[in-house]
């Protein structure tokens, strides 16, 4: 199958997994939320723990089923400040690539619009940089 | 807790369980859990020597498909399948926070090709920097909690 279908069915998956959790639980599916809502208050996060439980036993599960590689593209302490501005940054935005990106646009949001053009900016730019330094070797 | 609210609450998590599930198998499907098909998504100084991998927009317009007839049906629909009700973002606004926190999210994606879904489905599999990546990442959430309450007490 053309990679391109396999990523198109890939985020038809996704959406399914934000449709069941939107008829089902009634909440948004933005990993970003559900992660920092469980951290601030996970006595009342069962199904948020629920939720990424299943993200970390699935992605373990089909990495070895499709044979999926898992590499990292920077150093630890490259990763570490990536990790720190990715935190902070979707909590202070209130969303990411699946809160902003995929149920913000979904519901027609001009506040997520922007979110999701302001990061894609800026990170389109942070890796022309990377590029730029590494003299395109990436 | 009653055993009908307990009932409830585990019945929720189940379904939670199982979307996050899907939503692992959707980015792994997708591609998405390789960091470089990320970067190579931003890389748009690819496009004109076609270096530019497009499978990220494949990935969001697949999901956003699903995610705009969702929240249409939601329009007319206040409750889930368990009678229980759905609760939206209500924010409209554009603010300095909104931007500032996006730029900064943006810059960390493209260092790492990691946002949190991915990250966190890449857990288990993943070397011990991807739980570098994830543990700065909470990290990065406290701090930012810390930061907005500590402004609005200015303010």
């Amino acid at each position: 199958m053309h990679p391109y279908l396999l990523s198109f069915l890939g985020g038809l998956l996704i959406g399914a997994a934000v449709w069941l959790l939107i008829m089902g639980l009634g909440r948004v599916a933005g990993v970003s939320g559900i992660l920092a809502a469980a951290i601030n208050d996970p006595r009342h996060s069962l199904w948020r723990i629920a939720f990424l439980g299943g993200l970390v036993a699935g992605g373990a599960w089909f990495v070895r089923e499709f044979k999926l590689p898992t590499v990292t593209v920077a150093a630890t302490p490259t990763l570490v400040v990536a990790g720190l501005l990715v935190g902070f940054g979707t909590v202070l935005a209130g969303g990411c690539t699946s809160g902003h990106g995929v149920c913000g646009l979904g519901r027609r949001s001009l506040r997520s619009l922007v979110a999701t053009l302001t990061f894609m900016a800026t990170g389109a730019a942070t890796v022309a940089i990377v590029r730029a330094v590494s003299g395109g070797a990436q | 807790m009653s055993t009908a609210s307990t009932a409830n609450a585990l019945r929720a998590a189940l379904i939670a369980g199982v979307s996050g599930v899907i939503f692992a198998a959707g980015l792994a499907l997708g591609g998405m859990l390789d960091p470089r098909k990320v970067q190579g998504f931003l890389d748009v100084g690819g496009i004109a020597t076609g270096r530019w991998d497009p499978s990220l927009a494949f990935v969001m317009g697949g999901a956003l498909v699903v995610a705009l007839l969702t929240f249409e049906r939601v329009r007319t629909r206040e409750t889930t399948w368990l009678g229980a009700p759905i609760s939206l973002p209500v924010r409209r606004d554009i603010d300095s926070r909104l931007l500032l926190g996006a730029a900064l999210f943006g810059v960390g994606w493209g260092l790492s090709g990691y946002c949190p879904g991915p990250a966190i489905a890449s857990l288990l599999p993943g070397s011990k920097d991807v739980l570098w990546f994830v543990a700065a990442m909470a990290v990065g959430m406290v701090l930012a909690r810390l930061w907005m309450r500590r402004s609005e007490a200015v303010e």
